[in-house]
């Protein structure tokens, strides 16, 4: 047994040490992502200037020393609009996808669990939910009661709530004619037991995974919203607005309209590079 | 003589999740001779398939072959390039997979799929092709064998689609055909066929095989030589005869040991009570809408009535498809009854779980076949059996802890797996905590349905001897269903032999041996004996064939 367990180290590949494996690329993606998490908490304290006042002179400046992206359309520094820009984008994004995830795996686990006209009525009532193209139901919901940020939240995940659903209800589905399941039935288990205790370690894995992809959706659509002027309401800006109101620059190469673009690139690519490379736990069963 | 395959001194590894080496066959040798068959016989885990994958020069994803020599007809399978080997695969050797109904391509049709190596490997016209399959139909007494190449799989039976998979690889006239576990899928009365079938073949054309089986009634009705393997090594080689009747080693000893019916000691006097535990009357119980008359649209039981006194044990035996597991499920109400009567302990019970108390709902716990989905894979040992103690019985956290070592005790488990997931145990291991959840509950019948089917010979054995001793400890009774007479001969003290739906025979352990209904004679005369010669002896009916069997 001794010997086994000291060939065990000696054969173990770096960052096992804890009983779990991640890869090089999930610790890329997850240090960008912690970065930009930073970012948004501490971006008031770091900002070099005020987000809305007009500093340089040049409009479109180049980077240097005093601007480090350069400024915007107006002479506002982009460094700054830019961390400024990350509470929004990370803030609504991660508050958006929360809710939706939450109320979609909810309502997956419990529409699988129950069965019948419950899971009928949810499901067909979600399916015409989906079928409205998100962006024309956030522009109408937007110009009806107006672009507020508890607005946005919800509108964004009211958007992502079926596609929660029916993904969490499929993979709930399969759990739910597991053998284990109907014996905690017949033991008499209520429903929320069920759906807490038996369904959803089963399938929180996918579900997490599930949750990264909507998150970078999120992103993408408010980024979307803003760039149609519909977002984050000026002076402030989120990512998706700063490229939109600095588009003006894009023939003259202006560091303005690259920088915020590379940010939501950086984000929502590290955040697929990290759910599509979880830390996984090694369970060596032959130990 | 040259050997047609010599295996030397092979070992193959498998790399663990945490970049371990694990050797799985530890320095294996054997050889067969032409014509030869040659059985791969042990537990599951015991490297049986590895060994008879590498014949092919293959090691499963994650595995690699280590070291030894594997010759095929005199080339070194080990040293030939991809593109060689799949050169000689399907024309010099053939496999045979365990599960047809997974081999076949449900979109082709049969004909197609067995000429398909013929094609690959360009050996003949088409039309040769398909008049040798259609001859090897008729060696493997498949039905109407000119047309039968023109359905699909799912238009023939299990053990049909078996026979058209050996078809499959003997088209190619191979020297050597692998069987990885033909039969194990198998109703015992289609076995027969198939065996004979296979056998018939095998000896006409001279073809050596090697069978891979952890039954070894079956494989004694066809291997020439046995080589028993434990633990990815050689344990014993010898030929049948030397190894049914002078096995050296003692795990040969014990696989057949475990053969041996256990009679079950004489009922002692729990018999007493005038009420029995549990009756059902006139059962009716089935799947689809309610017809008219109220009934299901198809009826998977019908009209069953059986009784179970306290302290003793009933068998369920029939095939599957026969409704023996149908009608666990409705006493247990997770299918509701359509008609009937389940009378538990002096109470009429609710037809579904429901609408049934919760203690009524805990003395009566049932244990399903199959372990692992029986067991949440997410939850570890102590959650499953802490579950219904903190349910049923309302423990605390200390009271369930000490209450889940004693269960772990009962069912002869390491306390120490306790902190283990189900993914983590053996099969035998899962079963004896699936057992345990099921005692957890304190209750006074456990319904369990083909709990040893899907384990090996010594370790459902050990399971069956666990049973009876907990039930002289407990004073439990069971309903053991089963598809395997041995297993219910060794428990019970009444059998029920189901068919189609319908009981259609009750007898008890000492009468087995002369059942009354032609259907039940059937059945018992068709599971395989220990004898080499019990295959070639044996003399079925064919009428009676004809009346039950789906071959």
């Amino acid at each position: 047994m001794t010997m086994t367990h000291s060939e065990t180290k000696s054969d173990r590949i770096s960052g096992t040490r804890l009983g779990y494996r991640f890869n090089i690329i999930g610790m890329v993606g997850l240090s960008v992502i912690l970065f930009w998490a930073l970012i948004a908490i501490l971006a008031p304290l770091i900002v070099p200037y005020p987000v809305g006042e007009i500093v340089d002179l040049d409009y479109f400046g180049p980077m240097s020393r005093d601007f480090w992206l350069g400024s915007d359309y107006l002479g506002r520094d982009m460094l700054s609009r830019i961390l400024m820009g990350a509470r929004y984008t990370v803030g609504l994004s991660l508050a958006a996808v929360t809710i939706a995830c939450f109320s979609g795996v909810m309502l997956g686990m419990i529409a699988a669990v129950a069965g019948g006209w419950l899971d009928t009525v949810l499901s067909r009532f979600l399916d015409a939910l989906n079928s409205i193209p998100s962006k024309l139901f956030g522009l109408v919901v937007v110009a009806a009661v107006g672009s507020s940020i508890p607005v946005l939240i919800l509108t964004l995940s009211v958007i992502y709530i079926p596609g929660a659903y029916r993904f969490a209800r499929a993979l709930a589905v399969n759990i739910n004619a597991m053998d284990f399941i109907t014996v905690a039935r017949i033991r008499g288990e209520s429903t929320l037991y069920l759906i807490r205790s038996e369904i959803l370690p089963n399938i929180v894995g996918p579900v997490l995974a599930d949750l990264g992809i909507r998150f970078v959706f999120i992103v993408l659509l408010l980024s979307g919203l803003s760039f149609l002027g519909l977002g984050v309401q000026p002076p402030y800006a989120d990512w998706g607005a700063l490229v939109r109101e600095n588009i003006g620059g894009l023939p003259f190469g202006a560091p303005a309209v690259m920088a915020p673009s590379f940010a939501i690139a950086s984000l929502t690519i590290s955040v697929n590079l990290l759910i599509d490379n979880l830390p996984k736990k090694i369970r060596d069963r032959s130990e | 003589m040259v050997n047609l395959v010599e295996i030397r001194d092979l070992k193959v590894e498998a790399t663990t999740d945490s970049g371990r080496r694990v050797d799985i066959i530890n320095g294996v040798s054997f050889d067969i001779a032409e014509g030869e068959i040659v059985a791969l016989i042990g537990e599951s885990g015991s490297g049986k398939t590895t060994i008879a994958l590498t014949l092919m020069g293959h090691a499963r994803p994650g595995c690699r072959i280590s070291g030894g020599s594997v010759s095929v007809a005199g080339k070194d399978m080990l040293t030939l390039s991809e593109k060689q080997r799949a050169r000689v695969r399907g024309t010099e050797f053939a496999y045979v997979p365990q599960s047809a109904a997974a081999a076949f391509n449900p979109a082709a049709t049969i004909m197609d799929q067995v000429i398909e190596v013929t094609r690959i490997h360009g050996i003949m016209s088409p039309d040769e092709a398909r008049a040798r399959a259609v001859d090897l139909f008729r060696a493997l007494s498949l039905p109407e064998p000119e047309t039968i190449g023109s359905r699909y799989p799912h238009q023939v039976s299990g053990g049909q689609l078996q026979r058209l998979s050996a078809a499959m690889a003997l088209i190619g006239d191979p020297k050597l055909v692998i069987f990885d576990e033909p039969t194990t899928a198998l109703d015992v009365t289609t076995q027969i066929e198939v065996l004979r079938a296979f056998k018939s073949v095998m000896k006409k054309g001279g073809i050596a095989g090697v069978y891979v089986s952890h039954d070894l009634a079956v494989v004694a009705q066809i291997a020439d030589r046995i080589v028993v393997l434990k633990g990815g090594e050689a344990k014993e080689i010898g030929t049948t005869e030397e190894i049914l009747n002078g096995a050296k080693h003692p795990y040969t000893r014990e696989l057949l040991a475990a053969f041996e019916p256990k009679p079950r000691g004489a009922a002692d006097a729990a018999e007493s009570g005038p009420a029995p535990l549990l009756e059902i009357e006139n059962l009716i119980a089935g799947y689809g809408q309610a017809q008219a008359d109220g009934l299901p649209l198809v009826r998977a039981v019908e009209h069953v009535s059986l009784k179970v006194e306290k302290g003793r044990n009933l068998g369920i035996i029939g095939e599957s498809g026969c409704g023996k597991s149908t009608l666990a499920r409705t006493i247990a109400g997770i299918l509701p009854a359509a008609v009937g009567k389940i009378v538990f302990d002096g109470k009429e019970l609710g037809r579904s779980a429901r609408e049934r108390s919760r203690d009524e709902l805990r003395e009566m716990q049932i244990v399903f076949q199959y372990a692992d989905t029986a067991l949440n894979p997410a939850k570890s040992v102590e959650d499953i059996l802490a579950r219904p103690l903190t349910f049923y019985h309302g423990m605390n956290a200390k009271a369930r802890n000490a209450r889940v070592d004693e269960l772990l005790d009962m069912v002869r488990l390491p306390h120490n797996l306790r902190h283990r997931r189900p993914g983590e145990l053996s099969g035998g291991q899962k079963q004896r905590v699936n057992f345990a959840r099921a005692l957890a509950a304190d209750p006074k019948l456990i319904l369990c349905d083909e709990i040893t089917s899907a384990l090996d010979t010594v370790v459902a054995a050990a399971i069956i001897d666990l049973l009876k001793e907990l039930q002289r400890e407990l004073g439990l009774s069971y309903i053991f269903i089963s598809h395997d007479l041995s297993v219910v001969e060794a428990i019970c003290d009444e059998i029920v032999v189901m068919y189609g739906g319908k009981k259609v025979e009750e007898i008890t352990p000492a009468k087995v041996k002369t059942p009354e209904h032609p259907y039940s004679q059937l059945l018992f005369s068709s599971v395989p004996r220990l004898d080499p010669t019990w295959l070639d002896g044996l003399e079925q009916d064919p009428e009676l064939v004809r009346a039950y069997c789906r071959r």
